[in-house]
């Protein structure tokens, strides 16, 4: 339970604000960061602790683009597909990088190994530095698909040596 | 050339309390509070002529005059949503200025004598937005912000609010509503937000963008004269003009208000990438009308009026160059794709309007549209013509009339209409 783990953080974002309402959004990411994704649960919590209905709290997860209302890759790639992007090459990019991860090259995906979605998305606002992506909400600029794919590798590598580290764990 | 808003150019670590305290910075919001009457500080922004820069233009100070005196409870809520494809100024503000953004706010806020501040940063502005709150503690254990500021009596907090990924939120009654933890979608005005019922939480609200309140602080230790010799007449001050697509040097440009499209593209910009010959402008992002590159268009000044009398608007001045090879119908298409995702759905116009327009661009790039389909095309525009709450709708409509008006024959060619014709004759 979010109320039980983060009992600081979540006294912390009340704090900001003079209604229980505002704080919806910023629990909504504390709710992703913890289970990957906003399950049933998940928007159950949040609206349990603003007083809102978890109608009321779907409804806006629903609305925006970061919030992830399904599971996502351990690595959540948005591609900046829009017009100025796209008019310094986002659109080849975007297609090179899902034939490089094995997805669907017109609307992304995630991967069988669940380890990278790649989805497009609209305006970054990093516009002079197409192309753009977002990895997990940090961002990469002036890619090429060669920067992108040792990217990918490097991502990879970390997944595999966390994994191992974990086994030794157990 | 010195620069006034971004002074990172100048002084690379400008972002950093004690570089920017180093070089004036602050020293206006203590000139403010400590030497001037709020009416002092909102009569110097209003005869500095400085106009709002998140794309509507509308004057700063008359913004804040606005703000009803008695209220108990007022905000000051910096825009800091920059959607706008082709727009990214407020980012390298943000990011390389911050405390100048910082700065701006809390004069604004002293001016309407508010009881708190909010940047709603675009969700996006993630790593960005957790750095800001690390300068507004900055900010705070100097007692330039918080409880009490400069000794004066008046307590401001300042707060950072990350949005998620939504272009209305930009649009300020829909930010306003998402920052109350409603749905984000635009309110019915009046009230307006400056007005009792129409805020934050119903209270007196102003709303200003980033680049706004960045050229306050210059302007109180300079004064409304000194600006005003910047930029023209109407058009006051120094702008950031973020050029994109097929430019040669993409990127940011801070030149006074008033110098030509010319000038921008081909003096600062090194022109057209791979030496290609320019065809068009988009000189507002996808939300402003596109012009040919004609040398009419190229000697146009950059200011409010002047762009808006040859056909488009200067909106955030977000100029997007096309090149000689750019399919204007694909361009059309990927603006219109957008609006339509960005639609909030509240009114059926829009909701609507935009998802038509998407299905005939669709039908038109994959070959499958007809004549009919073109005559379709103009129509949803005109029913959406003055229909909707915000200006999302509205915008949403010029990447179709202005494409159509100035390269129609592309539209022809992707219909066939040419070779029915060439046929018949």
């Amino acid at each position: 339970m979010l109320a039980e783990k983060y009992p600081e953080r979540i006294k912390q974002i009340f704090a900001k604000y003079p209604d229980k309402r505002s704080a919806v959004m910023p629990l909504l990411y504390l709710a992703q960061e913890e289970y990957g994704w906003l399950t049933e649960e998940a928007l159950r919590e949040v609206a349990g602790l603003c007083d809102i209905d978890p109608t009321q709290a779907r409804s806006i997860a629903g609305f925006y683009t970061m919030f992830a209302e399904k599971p996502k890759g351990k690595y959540w790639l948005q591609v900046c597909t829009d017009l100025p992007c796209a008019l310094r090459g986002a659109d080849q990019f975007f297609h090179e990088l899902c034939e490089y991860l094995g997805v669907d090259p017109e609307h992304g995906g995630t991967t069988d190994d669940g380890l990278f979605t790649v989805e497009p998305v609209m305006c970054l606002a990093a516009c002079d530095k197409a192309p753009v992506l977002q990895n997990n909400f940090h961002f990469h600029e002036n890619l090429n698909i060669e920067h992108a794919k040792q990217l990918i590798e490097k991502w990879r590598a970390e997944a595999a040596a966390e994994e191992d580290k974990d086994d030794e764990a157990e | 050339m010195t620069h006034i808003l971004l002074r990172n150019r100048d002084i690379p670590d400008i972002w950093q309390f004690e570089t920017y305290t180093a070089n004036g910075g602050y020293e206006a919001l203590r000139q403010a509070v400590t030497e001037m009457t709020p009416d002092e500080v909102i009569q110097v922004v209003l005869d500095s002529n400085l106009r709002g820069r998140g794309g509507a233009g509308f004057p700063a100070g008359r913004k804040w005059s606005f703000i009803p005196k008695d209220a108990k409870t007022k905000y000051v809520v910096v825009n800091a949503d920059e959607s706008e494809p082709g727009t990214f100024k407020d980012r390298e503000l943000l990011e390389k200025n911050p405390h100048q953004v910082i700065e701006g706010a809390l004069i604004a806020a002293y001016a309407i004598q508010a009881s708190g501040v909010y940047i709603y940063c675009r969700g996006e502005f993630w790593d960005l937005a957790h750095a800001l709150e690390e300068r507004i503690a900055e900010a705070e254990a100097a007692n330039l912000a918080g409880e009490d500021i400069l000794g004066s009596g008046w307590s401001c907090p300042v707060r950072v609010h990350l949005g998620a990924g939504a272009y209305i939120c930009g649009e300020e009654t829909a930010l306003l509503n998402s920052l109350q933890g409603l749905l984000g979608q635009p309110r019915v005005r009046p009230p307006f937000p400056a007005q009792m019922g129409g805020g934050l939480y119903y209270q007196p609200t102003v709303v200003n963008n980033v680049e706004t309140l960045s050229n306050v602080p210059w302007i109180i230790r300079n004064g409304a004269e000194a600006y005003r010799q910047i930029g023209t007449e109407r058009s006051s001050g120094p702008k950031i003009f973020c050029l994109s697509g097929h430019a040669a040097n993409p990127g940011n440009y801070e030149l006074p208000l008033g110098i030509t499209f010319r000038e921008l593209i081909f003096e600062h910009g090194g022109g057209v990438w791979k030496e290609k010959a320019l065809k068009a402008i988009l000189p507002s992002g996808a939300s402003g009308p596109i012009l040919p590159a004609t040398d009419e268009v190229l000697e146009t000044p950059l200011t409010y009026e002047d762009v808006a009398a040859v056909g488009s608007t200067l909106g955030s001045a977000s100029v997007i160059l096309l090149d000689e090879d750019t399919d204007i119908v694909w361009a059309a298409a990927k603006m219109i794709h957008f609006f339509k995702h960005e639609s909030c759905g509240k009114c059926t116009p829009c909701r609507e309007g935009t998802y038509w327009l998407d299905r005939i661009y669709a039908r038109l790039l994959s070959g499958q549209a007809t004549p009919h389909d073109l005559e379709v095309l103009e129509t949803v525009p005109q029913q959406m013509d003055g229909l909707t709450l915000c200006a999302l709708g509205q915008f949403a409509r010029s990447p179709v009339w202005a494409t159509l008006e100035h390269f129609r024959e592309e539209y022809e060619q992707y219909v066939g209409l040419r070779e029915a014709k060439a046929e018949r004759a």
